[in-house]
């Protein structure tokens, strides 16, 4: 069978011809918003017109049986029209409000998570893992999986202070945005990375390499043609593996994951944050990850219990101070909780107010 | 029939109520040999607790020099079906809007060449077809680009660009972030299909500071809607919120970070000059408070996550630009950076990291936005600082001049 001619640098199609009538009907002209259940809200136009979104979960990889099924529903319930949110949810757009309870229904028999709206946990943003990458060090999916589990009320129901955005990212690359995030998980190596000199020869560029050490713990090694690792200036970034698949730094046993928290990107009250590491290694333990589970439940929960209305995560620790936020929770402080890396200096305590 | 694996621990994860992805696999390993191995093979990385993928490949369709990602299985003889396992990156329509006919028309492509599975989205908001052969590819891009669809980006490039959900469905958009990240889309295709720079560069576009798209933490330029003049304010509404329940004075007023607003129990007065447009007071009493008409857009530059050096937040570059069709001053403002950039970065080095090694002052100059109090949260502490003989010239001049006139200007 033939193929079509191909057409290039057409760029994505014009969204115009995705958009709902209703929407083009009220393009830039809303008034208001209102939610109406943890995964409904209803947009009110300038004119009146009123659009419906009815939000779930999904788990990012979709098998395409399952984006029929989605299409489906759509045709039945938004005529065709339907959009995906920046955090992987689906999202229905009915303009017919006698269909909004319907659409639930079917939704909920056919095991669809409605919820993730306004003040709760919204789908994790997170990255491919064990299921596609070469440099990950856990598998993001599975995380992702026994995370939602274990918190789904808070998806689906119970209230929060503010919205928590969890991420997930399968190494420091981050691909997720695990780096300004609520609650996240970002998994680490914890062991310097073994030279394979034979296949150093063949396969990586000697200057790149050494280059590519935030540390300078690669040099040269003339004896192999090859480069070796000074291992206490390694802190196992793995960023030589990416450019040299000659320098594994994958290991079964010592690779595992650890907790960030307090960061945000919106700019509400406070200036968007970086997540700050809370918790510097916790061991892979598939398929449940359990202790991990448990430590973004206990952070969770203390956050919940104590914040203030409208308060992000990072916003109360700020205003509580570090210091009280690893007696409330009872983690450890440990050396890895000090920065020895580029922005070290800005992090040392500089006043003598501090709580005990 | 595709070969069956044992996957007990995989079976684990598609108990419980959130949305299993190991279902997804299922669906179609159940009728795909690619997709089925793809399941052995994760089966076996939760048992080892390791993966089993090889650093990409250079694979690719004719003329382009990214959008598709290369994947090999590191045991193709365990796994044949993972041998190859390439991913395709098709750039998304503006703010993840579909019909279900579109949809269906990539379903109905990925299932005849690719193994069914597929992310809803990628992180930086492509449409990502997740496992093919090389020897589909160019297929692949026939079928798709001739039904509308072209490539994302990859490798050291303008890689795709995404917006939040703006006017189409938001109150609060200043700027059309749908037509500006088709714009912006357009105008860069060959920048996006060939990579030809130091490392990638990503544009994110989000109508108000809200950010529902985290711009400012995860693109190298990060275009973020704002306004100028006063926040409008429906009084009788704000009466209506307070009647209903809600708490001004505690959860509006105190919580202002400039403690600008005010409430005397009938009226709410904000002191505009000492705004700074958070929106937290427009997020919590959405029928009350509105923007200001002068509607425009931040530009910051440079976040990115922390390989290698450290995450960064994008920086404010430019304050206050006018978004207006057919949006050329951004598209110029948008080559000088990148040109810029090209010019001045090691390879592998982001333009965020370029600024900071090179500085802030031959980015300025080189893109023409001159410097302003609003691009820094502080002037600098230390006392070294460069002139040019221009500078102090400049200087010289304008002291020349004070003393005729007999008045200072600092």
């Amino acid at each position: 069978m033939s193929v079509p001619q191909r057409r290039t640098d057409i760029g994505p199609p014009h969204y115009e011809q995705f958009l709902p009538p209703i929407i083009k009907k009220n393009y830039g002209n809303w008034s208001y918003y209102q939610q109406l259940a943890p995964g409904v809200m209803v947009h009110v136009a300038e004119s009146g017109d009123k659009i419906y979104s009815v939000r779930v979960g999904s788990p990012r990889l979709l098998a395409t049986d399952t984006i029929r099924e989605i299409c489906s529903i759509a045709d039945k319930y938004c005529d065709g029209y339907l959009r995906f949110t920046s955090r992987n949810n689906i999202e229905f757009l009915v303009t017919d409000e006698s269909k909004l309870n319907p659409l639930q229904d079917e939704l909920k028999s056919k095991g669809y998570a409605i919820g993730g709206i306004g003040y709760r946990v919204s789908n994790p943003v997170h990255t491919q893992g064990w299921v596609h990458c070469h440099s990950a060090c856990t598998d993001a999916s599975g995380l992702v999986k026994s995370i939602m589990d274990e918190l789904f009320p808070y998806f689906c129901e119970k209230e929060l202070p503010n919205k928590v955005r969890l991420a997930v990212a399968c190494c420091v690359n981050m691909c997720g945005a695990v780096h300004c995030s609520d609650i996240a998980v970002v998994a680490v190596h914890t062991k310097v990375p073994q030279v394979d000199a034979e296949a150093f020869k063949n396969m990586c560029e000697l200057p790149t390499t050494i280059a590519s050490c935030p540390t300078g713990a690669i040099s040269p090694d003339p004896a192999t043609k090859s480069v070796k690792i000074k291992a206490e200036k390694c802190m196992y970034c793995g960023n030589c593996f990416t450019v040299c698949p000659a320098i594994p730094i994958k290991d079964a046993e010592r690779d595992g994951v650890a907790i960030v928290v307090g960061g945000k990107v919106g700019n509400l009250r406070s200036n968007p944050k970086f997540s700050k590491m809370v918790i510097p290694y916790i061991s892979n333990e598939p398929p449940r990850w359990p202790k991990a589970i448990a430590a973004i439940k206990l952070i969770l929960e203390t956050y919940a219990k104590d914040a203030r209305k409208f308060e992000r995560v990072g916003e109360w620790i700020e205003r509580i101070g570090w210091e009280r936020f690893f007696q409330l929770t009872g983690i450890e402080f440990t050396y890895q909780h000090i920065d020895d890396f580029t922005f070290a200096r800005e992090t040392f305590r500089t006043a003598a107010t501090f709580k005990w | 029939m595709p070969k069956m694996y044992d996957t007990p621990l995989l079976d684990e994860l598609e108990k419980g109520p959130w949305p299993s992805f190991v279902k997804e696999i299922k669906k179609c390993a159940a009728k795909n040999d690619m997709a089925a191995d793809e399941l052995g093979l994760l089966e076996k990385s939760y048992k080892t607790k390791i993966g089993y993928w090889k650093h990409g490949g250079i694979v690719g369709v004719r003329g382009y020099g990214g959008g598709v990602i290369g994947r090999y299985c590191s045991i193709p003889e365990e796994f044949p079906g993972v041998a190859h396992f390439h991913t395709v990156r098709i750039n998304q329509p503006s703010a993840w809007f579909y019909t279900t006919d579109a949809l269906r028309t990539i379903c109905d492509i990925w299932d005849k060449y690719g193994s069914g599975l597929t992310n809803f989205h990628g992180s930086t908001g492509d449409m990502i077809l997740l496992g093919t052969r090389t020897e589909a590819l160019e297929d692949i891009f026939a079928e798709l680009s001739s039904r509308g669809w072209d490539l994302g980006g990859s490798g050291s490039a303008m890689r795709t660009p995404s917006c939040c959900v703006g006017p189409a469905r938001c109150e609060w958009a200043n700027i059309d972030t749908l037509e500006l990240c088709y714009q912006l889309t357009q105008e860069f295709q060959d920048e996006l299909h060939r990579p030809a720079w130091p490392y990638k560069f990503k544009i994110k576009i989000a109508g108000c500071a809200c950010d529902c798209v985290a711009a400012i933490a995860r693109a190298d330029c990060s275009i973020i809607g704002t306004w100028k003049g006063d926040i409008k304010i429906n009084q009788d509404e704000v009466r209506n919120y307070v009647k209903n329940g809600f708490d001004i004075q505690k959860w509006v007023i105190d919580m202002c970070p400039t403690e600008c607003m005010s409430w005397d129990g009938s009226t709410l007065t904000i002191d505009n000059a000492n705004c700074n447009r958070c929106m937290h007071c427009i997020s919590k009493m959405t029928k009350a408070l509105k923007p200001g008409d002068e509607k425009g857009a931040t530009i910051c530059i440079g976040s990115k996550a922390p390989i290698v050096v450290g995450a960064l937040l994008s920086w404010v570059i430019v304050p206050f630009i006018k978004v207006e069709k057919p949006y050329d001053e951004i598209k110029d403002l948008v080559r000088k950076m990148t040109e810029w950039w090209d010019e001045n970065g090691k390879p592998r080095e982001r333009i965020g990291e370029v600024i900071e090694r090179v500085g802030m002052r031959s980015f300025l100059e080189y893109i023409g936005v001159p410097p302003q109090p609003q691009q820094v949260k502080e002037p600098r502490r230390d006392p070294f600082w460069f002139f040019t003989e221009e500078d102090i010239e400049k200087i010289k001049a304008k002291e020349a001049e004070e003393k005729k006139t007999g008045v200072y200007k600092f």
